[in-house]
């Protein structure tokens, strides 16, 4: 192979004593999709902001491009050395153009006016190049999310970046959009550029990386070459134990099947969701799957009375039951996890102990309104223990936990109210490893108590490995269901099939 | 080799003295961020007594303190749950108005005079309520609505009184505007607005922070759509803090009649809502909504009233009060930007 373009030499960064990176060795050559995994925390953000300029690494280190030593300093500093960065969440923009967002800090101006026509011109080809379907005079705010990470990717290119880091680059994207982000990639792989590809999905890195780099602790615990690479391998550097079975499935699905417990027929909002039914027995897991925006997250919205419907109605235990606000719905035993719980679950500047027991605190409370604080912290230290929820303390806010215990923390308030349905909208989204398996013992376990749960989940993996039968939308119908014959188990193929319309093909 | 172990030693013990400095160093801020604006009104005090020559820590004019800062403690502490939701409202002074002027024009008819005192506290809570039902049931925004309501109700407020000052010496109640309440005769007394104020914000702090309510209209400005989605009646919520805020203007109104023992529905009031404001903002509650405390409104309404006898105690004319008032607010408010962000983690 070629001489390295980038060489980090036992780099560190420390805050407040605290090692965040410890004598951190990467090797990064052109034309190479480089992953790079690790569970939060593990310092990937750390080192990604060292190459970005964001932080100043501990002395001691060295860092070379093309092998000359350089000095990464302010917010451009990584652009100035050949480093764009491409966050999860995407930094346009979106009130301008695609062209003013691709030139931004860096405008053209003719006599203190802003060249509107030259930046567009410029932009064109970069756009062709990457196969774009709009123009650069598109406002930013019109484009889908994939179409918004081209917009970065173009920037990256435009500033002539040699390498470029992508952060979780796919998980607000669809599986289409992913797939030709996938190409793309590629297609800069082959002309030279280097990619630092960062990802929690074992099968993006399947894909793509030609070599896996793993952090743990903020130390690098190895790198794998192509050959190498093997999900029982990355998972053991990554939580540096052995994880046998990752995907937890000990509750019976026959056996253990009950009564139907949620069953919502004929849902519409006349919009997104065009009459579906679905039933969720207790002691079942029901996987709801398909493609972003067949309708998913909001059938669930529907059923918990937080988008109004058109048509539909919702039986609990066999009993009809009217539901038109999602308070409803938690008084009537149905308790649901958003897909966003920064924007729609959790009150970030509040308590992990108020966000536990949000709401259950009516139920509890002494008179009718004041709050029973001991049964409160009771049922706080009862959710850290059970669920192993990591922070300094019950009384920290909410916003400074890394992103599983978020999610455990926004579990534990559901699972407060003793829900008999648990519909869990991407339950393991932005999830290091360690806090997702723990996150699937805890759904294994309460499907045995005998809760209904309906995951929805783009995660096919997941959904295979943790549900009974998986039921898939399309465009806002219920295109089919997949079970497990006899001792077949569910496939990825028959759901993909449904989920993009193609079962009608194959024949 | 008893080389390398001393030089272990010095590095193990500089590693404990790091971690203690750093507990040490986290304890300063964790009460540091407890004070909040405390020092800030306590180095006020000091400087004005300082700069008048003895003049302020003296009973009587603690006293005088504490009865300008009362009306504004009533009006802040509303205007304290109203932010806390993320909300405003600018009608307070308008509402004060409009509540005293149907107390006053009340007390004056003979069978129902004694009644002036609760319909001041309903026309205060009502026009609150409205606010409060426009705001959450149309989802119009705050500021447009509690906008509209500064201008209609100083309007309805000139029009109660015949747009002429309402004078009534014999009001009932007048003890609450001018009487003290003795504490240990001769020696030590607190007016009785001031004793108002007090419980005012008791009761708020009460409702706030051991009420499931209270972590409501927390939750509500922490975050408007998770709240609604963990099943808030969010509606119900922001009907009830503009309903405290304008009850609380109403008391205000009430306590402004009974001192004055007249009121005119056109200079009644005028800018309250500024003053309320800025104690909740000194006082650390974030414009946004979410964080703060009804004690750090104690603190920034007693700022403000600190300020004002202070700067006439020095002689500074009251085109200057203006300008350094002003100023302080800004110092402040950076003070307290500076300090939240030494404590944030990186």
């Amino acid at each position: 192979m070629n001489d390295p373009i980038l060489e980090m030499r036992g780099v560190s960064k420390s805050f407040f004593g605290i090692k965040a990176l410890r004598a951190v060795d990467l090797t990064v050559y052109a034309g190479e999709i480089h992953a790079l995994m690790g569970e939060n925390g593990a310092g990937k953000s750390t080192l990604m902001k060292i190459l970005s300029g964001a932080y100043r690494p501990d002395p001691g280190g060295e860092i070379r491009i093309e092998g000359h030593p350089v000095r990464i300093e302010g917010p451009l500093g990584g652009r100035a050395a050949g480093i764009s960065i491409i966050y999860q969440e995407l930094s346009l923009a979106p009130n301008l153009s695609v062209a003013e967002n691709i030139y931004l800090g860096r405008e053209i101006s003719r006599t203190g006016l802003l060249a509107r026509g030259a930046m567009r011109e410029a932009v064109g080809p970069i756009l062709k190049r990457l196969g774009a379907d709009f123009l650069p005079s598109t406002l930013v705010t019109h484009l889908s999310m994939g179409q918004r990470q081209l917009v970065e990717i173009a920037r990256a290119l435009h500033a002539r970046s040699k390498i470029l880091i992508m952060d979780e680059p796919t998980t607000a994207l669809s599986a289409g959009e992913s797939a030709r982000l996938f190409a793309l990639i590629r297609q800069l792989r082959a002309e030279g550029l280097a990619i630092i590809y960062i990802s929690h999905r074992m099968d993006e890195v399947y894909a793509l990386g030609d070599r896996v780099t793993v952090l743990r602790d903020g130390r690098l615990v190895g790198s794998l070459d192509k050959a190498e690479i093997r999900a029982d391998t990355i998972v053991r550097l990554m939580v540096g134990r052995d994880v046998s079975s990752f995907y937890k499935k000990d509750h019976d699905p026959e056996a253990g099947r009950g009564h139907p417990v949620l069953a919502a027929i004929d849902m519409a909002d006349g919009f997104r969701v065009k009459g579906c039914s679905i039933t969720v027995h207790a002691g079942e897991v029901v996987g709801l799957a398909g493609l972003i925006g067949a309708g998913r997250t909001e059938l669930a919205h529907l059923i918990i009375g937080a988008l109004p419907k058109t048509s539909g109605r919702l039986e609990l235990e066999g009993r009809p039951v009217e539901i038109r606000t999602p308070g409803e719905a938690l008084e009537a035993g149905i308790a649901y996890l958003t897909e966003d719980r920064k924007a729609l679950g959790l009150f970030l500047d509040m308590s992990c102990l108020d966000n536990i027991n949000l709401a259950v605190l009516g139920r509890d409370a002494k008179l009718g309104w004041f709050l029973d604080r001991d049964k409160a912290r009771e049922r706080a230290d009862r959710a850290f223990a059970g669920l192993s929820i990591r922070a300094a303390n019950v009384g920290a806010p909410a916003g400074g936990l890394s992103g599983g215990n978020q999610q455990k923390l926004l579990l534990s308030r559901l699972l407060a109210i003793a829900p008999k349905v648990l519909i869990l909208d991407e339950p393991t989204r932005g999830v290091d490893v360690g806090a997702k398996s723990e996150i699937y013992s805890i759904i294994d376990n309460l499907a045995k108590a005998g809760t209904a749960i309906l995951v929805i989940s783009s995660d096919l993996p997941e959904i295979i490995g943790i549900c009974d039968r998986v039921v898939v939308m399309r465009a806002g119908h219920i295109a089919g269901e997949v079970r497990r014959e006899a001792a077949v188990a569910l496939n990825q193929e028959d759901i993909m099939a449904l989920a993009t319309g193609m079962e009608h093909l194959d024949a | 080799m008893p080389d390398n172990g001393a030089s272990q030693a010095k590095a193990a013990s500089t590693a404990t003295n790091g971690a203690a400095a750093e507990s040490k160093r986290q304890r300063v801020r964790v009460l540091i961020s407890a004070l909040g604006m405390l020092p800030v009104l306590l180095i006020l005090c000091g400087g004005f007594h300082f700069l008048s020559e003895g003049r302020f820590f003296t009973g009587q004019n603690l006293g005088i303190v504490l009865q300008q800062a009362a009306v504004n403690t009533v009006l802040a502490a509303g205007m304290t749950f109203v932010i806390l939701t993320g909300g405003i409202d600018l009608s307070v002074g308008s509402i004060l108005a409009a509540s005293a002027m149907a107390g006053l024009t009340l007390s004056k008819m003979p069978e129902l005079g004694m009644l002036w005192l609760p319909a001041a506290l309903l026309t205060g809570l009502g026009f609150g309520v409205v606010n409060g039902a426009l705001i959450a049931l149309l989802r119009l925004p705050p500021f447009i609505v509690t906008l509209g309501s500064l201008t209609a109700v100083r309007g309805l407020a000139r029009l109660l009184g015949a747009d002429t000052t309402v004078f009534n010496p014999s009001i009932p109640y007048a003890f609450i505007g001018n009487g003290s309440l003795t504490l240990i005769p001769g020696v030590a007394s607190i007016p009785w607005l001031s004793v108002i104020a007090l419980l005012v914000i008791l009761v708020s702090w009460l409702v706030l922070r051991r009420t499931v309510l209270g972590v409501h209209i927390y939750a509500v400005g922490g975050n408007e759509s998770a709240a609604r989605l963990a099943g808030i009646k969010v509606w119900a919520v922001l009907i009830f803090v503009y309903g405290v805020s304008g009850l609380f203007a109403g008391l205000g109104g009430a306590m402004q009649a009974a001192r004055l023992y007249a009121a005119n529905g056109l200079q009644l009031g005028q800018s309250y809502e500024l003053d309320a404001i800025t104690a909740v903002i000194l006082g650390g509650t974030s414009f946004v909504g979410g964080i703060g405390s009804i004690w750090g409104t104690l603190v920034g309404a007693l700022i403000i009233a600190v300020l004002s006898n202070g700067l006439i105690l020095v002689g500074v004319s009251d085109i200057w009060q203006y300008v350094i008032k002003g100023l302080v607010i800004i110092g402040a408010v950076a003070l307290d930007r500076y300090r939240l962000q030494g404590s944030a983690r990186t």
